[in-house]
């Protein structure tokens, strides 16, 4: 048995450190440490609670808006009360515009780019793979940059700008759009559209949307070149070098359900344990600091008793991230959840062949980017710009919320509790916070830790790419885990 | 060729994500344009691990030049000075001394966000992690790098403060150090650029009829100036967001939300709900940047006694209710 300290890894947002026991030639066991802890949970108590709107954002320059959302969420539930149709249509297109910039960003600058590595020199794909994804100076990052850019202007005219927006209210939304920017609105999401269609999927999103079976992607991806766009490109190399093999995660998955409107989710929330469906068990999450460089616990507690208090006193300690458990179940979150929960065939199949691993997490997420544009187009067209965007409603003096939301990389929480007109318990659970967390007081170790086990080490490599792949197709959020 | 080193510690990584948003051109295309050479960005870059640790060694052992060292994120000199609230993954190493020793063989070190400039939003309540920015700590000069502390060039840290940063400020700041342009008089007494420090938000704000006429907003998502009732600071925050558009076309102002005076020290504890505009006797403490208190007062209840209807009415509406009246010459 010998031992990696691998890190510090980069394009995950933040830093982060594995700590790889490898026998054999494959990781034995892993000790996953997400390296910062700056304590936003100690910042936000005796703050006015209104105030969560403009700290909570800064959480995270990736989910700054989910952040906000969840602030926003959890303040409504104090209130009691739900956004007018407008707010809502306006929360799911600015929170969608961030998501699916980050699957966008993910895909082309976070994940691809390891397969450009010269030690896949020897492929014969890597040419055609190196030309288009090599970091900073592949062709793709010169189409999606822009693209990117244009389709955040999205966020210019409905939420002033991004990251970091005030927009998003408990009550609704504070940019009432009118007909001309409505109109604008549509043409962007459009426009990214065409970039999706033409760059990413090279055929119309209807088609894709249309793929439910594995059958049917493999015989929508016989019917092109390898090359024809870069999702062939990449369905070409995970058959080669078998990511389907790679990163198994838990089993188990976590949706809060993402982009409601009063008659429903665009994707419905549940949990999924043990092969169980059922509603989401809000209080059955717990926290615990077996592992984490926090003044211990007794017992796990629920987020709304939670507590933040440092301490590197903790011997057992090796992250500042807590373990989040859900009825003391490792979850992952993330795209692959968010689509097992919503009953996505051609991702039900994919799990159920080979569970959550690396190359269905991606086949998720982009599942995603196609399904989610055409519902955009919808909400835009379907705001009134003659209709209220907010209803004022005040904060009652003391209560209790709890702020649910999807980001692109899985399921966060904030819980809050007001006493006085003050914030008297601020408590963040993360999707990385699930996906990422150490072992708990069971032992148990996270989704991460429990994805990596097995994974294969070729001799003298010190950060192994497979770790990486696995790593990264998380879609991790570092500056989020810990907050 | 200007070599850039880009390290992230006690931040969220929204002003990295922030320049991605730069366009025409886009961020990697800036870069070429003004012969800037990555060496590493965290979000950008292919080398992980020990292959990005031989890139810091071979800056400090001299055998790779430092041109550019671009910091985002606070300074993590907690707990008790040991800077363990951010150890370097992989390195055992607390990020401040890496900052620290990198600074040191840096010709130019940059601030990015009002985190590295100033501390931050990670410094607010009562800064418990005891987060600081690279030469200042709030307002007074200090913080991690200390009041002495010059670049290989002879400069102080430029902070590009921020919340997050615009693209542009700083790619234009990188592309100014890259044309052997830079000094410290380009700063202001906070050490930003003046490029973009020396105006107010309030230049350009697209409310600023409602402005003139102390017609005020109520709430958030009213039309009227945010500056009496809602807590906007755009009279008095530096920075041009509404001259120079954020996305496209955007701006705090243009979002339906106050200016909350990210670009400055301590913007992160203003001593009041942001959303609030804290008065005395009725007038904001905060006067617009230069007006005299007694001139304010005066205009401010003549202009309300001028406020026509229409703009009365549209302030206190998300909405437009009355257009502008159409004159026509009298025939």
């Amino acid at each position: 048995m010998s031992r990696i300290v691998a890190g510090p890894f980069n394009r995950v947002e933040g830093d982060l450190e594995i700590a790889l026991d490898i026998q054999n030639g494959k990781v034995d066991s892993a000790e996953v440490n997400s390296t910062l802890y700056r304590g936003f949970e100690q910042i936000m108590l005796g703050k006015a609670p209104l105030d969560a709107l403009v700290y909570t954002p800064r959480i995270c320059g990736i989910c700054s808006v989910t952040q906000s959302v969840a602030a926003a969420r959890a303040l409504a539930d104090c209130m009691g009360i739900e956004m007018p149709r407008n707010g809502q249509l306006a929360t799911n297109l600015i929170l969608a515009n961030e998501n699916m910039t980050d699957l966008l960003t993910h895909f082309y600058l976070f994940f691809m780019p390891d397969f450009a590595r010269d030690l896949y020199a020897d492929k014969p794909w890597f040419a055609e793979i190196s030309n288009r994804f090599k970091a900073t100076s592949g062709s793709a990052t010169a189409v999606m940059l822009p693209a990117r850019a244009v389709f955040l202007h999205l966020m210019g005219l409905m939420a002033g700008k991004w990251p970091h927006t005030l927009t998003i209210q408990p009550d609704g939304s504070a940019r009432a759009i009118d007909r001309a920017e409505r109109i604008r609105v549509v043409t962007i999401i459009s426009a990214f559209r065409k970039f999706l269609e033409s760059e990413l999927f090279g055929d119309n999103l209807d088609t894709i949307n249309s793929l439910s079976s594995i059958d049917e992607l493999n015989a929508w991806q016989a019917s092109k070149s390898w090359d024809h766009s870069d999702f062939t490109r990449f369905l070409h190399i995970s058959e080669e070098l078998e990511l389907h093999k790679l990163g198994k995660g838990p089993g188990n998955f976590l949706s809060y359900g993402a982009y409601p409107l009063t008659e429903g989710h665009l994707f419905a929330p549940g949990q999924l344990i043990k092969g169980k469906r059922t509603d989401v068990t809000i209080s059955a999450v717990t926290e615990d600091h077996a592992h984490s460089w926090l003044t211990p616990l007794s017992a796990p507690v629920n987020p709304m008793q939670g507590e933040t208090t440092p301490d590197l006193d903790n011997d057992n300690a090796y992250s500042w991230c807590k373990s989040p458990r859900l009825d003391n179940h490792v979850m992952e979150t993330g795209a692959i959840a968010r689509q097992m929960l919503n009953r996505n065939p051609l991702i039900e199949a994919l799990v159920a062949a080979n569970g959550a691993n690396v190359h269905s997490r991606i086949v998720a997420r982009l599942l995603e980017l196609a399904s989610v544009i055409p519902a955009m187009q919808t909400w835009a067209k379907a705001i009134d710009p003659s209709a209220p965007f907010r209803h004022e409603t005040k904060l009652p003096d003391s209560a209790r919320g709890i702020g649910l939301v999807e980001a692109a990389r899985g399921s966060l929480g904030h819980w809050i509790e007001i006493k006085k007109g003050k914030i008297s318990q601020y408590q963040i659970v993360a999707p990385t916070s699930w996906n990422f967390s150490p072992r708990d007081s069971f032992g148990i170790p996270g989704a991460l830790e429990q994805a990596l086990e097995g994974a294969p080490v070729r001799p003298g490599e010190t950060e192994p790419v497979a770790v990486q792949h696995i790593v990264r197709s998380f879609d991790p959020c570092m500056a989020c885990t810990v907050h | 060729m200007h070599n850039l080193l880009w390290l992230q510690s006690g931040g969220c990584g929204g002003c990295s994500m922030s320049l991605l948003n730069a366009e025409s051109p886009d961020v990697i295309a800036l870069f070429e344009a003004a012969d800037i050479n990555l060496l590493w960005h965290p979000s950008l870059s292919e080398a992980s691990g020990r292959e990005f640790l031989a890139i810091l060694n071979d800056i400090l052992n001299d055998r790779l030049s430092l041109d550019i060292l671009c910091i985002e994120g606070s300074m993590m000199t907690g707990p008790n000075g040991t800077g363990r609230f951010h150890v370097m993954g992989g390195t055992g190493k607390p990020m401040i001394e890496w900052v620290s020793e990198l600074a040191a063989k840096s010709r130019h070190t940059v601030a990015v966000g009002s985190c590295a400039a100033y501390g931050g939003i990670t410094a607010a309540a009562d800064n418990l992690t005891d987060a600081t920015g690279l030469q200042f700590e709030g307002e007074q000069t200090g913080g991690l790098l200390g009041d002495d502390y010059r670049s290989q060039s002879g400069n102080k840290v430029v902070n590009i403060a921020g919340c997050p940063t615009h693209p542009d400020w700083v790619t234009e700041t990188l592309t100014s150090i890259a044309m052997n342009e830079h000094t410290d008089d380009d700063l202001d007494e906070l050490a930003r650029p003046r490029m973009y420090a020396d105006h107010l938000v309030h230049h350009g704000c697209n409310r600023n009829e409602f402005y003139e006429y102390k017609a005020s907003a109520e709430s958030l998502g009213d039309r009227g100036c945010m500056m009496e009732n809602t807590g906007c600071k755009g009279t008095q925050a530096h920075a041009d967001c509404n001259i120079r558009p954020w996305n496209g076309q955007g701006s705090c102002t243009n979002g339906g939300y106050p200016c909350i005076n990210c670009t400055a020290p301590e913007f992160e504890e203003p001593g009041h709900t942001f959303t609030r505009t804290p008065k005395v006797a009725g007038i904001p403490v905060g006067l617009p940047a230069d007006m005299p208190k007694a001139w304010f007062v005066a205009l401010a209840s003549l202009s309300k006694a001028a406020t026509p209807n229409r703009l009365k009415q549209n302030a206190v509406s998300d909405q437009l209710i009355y257009p502008p009246t159409i004159y026509k010459r009298d025939k």
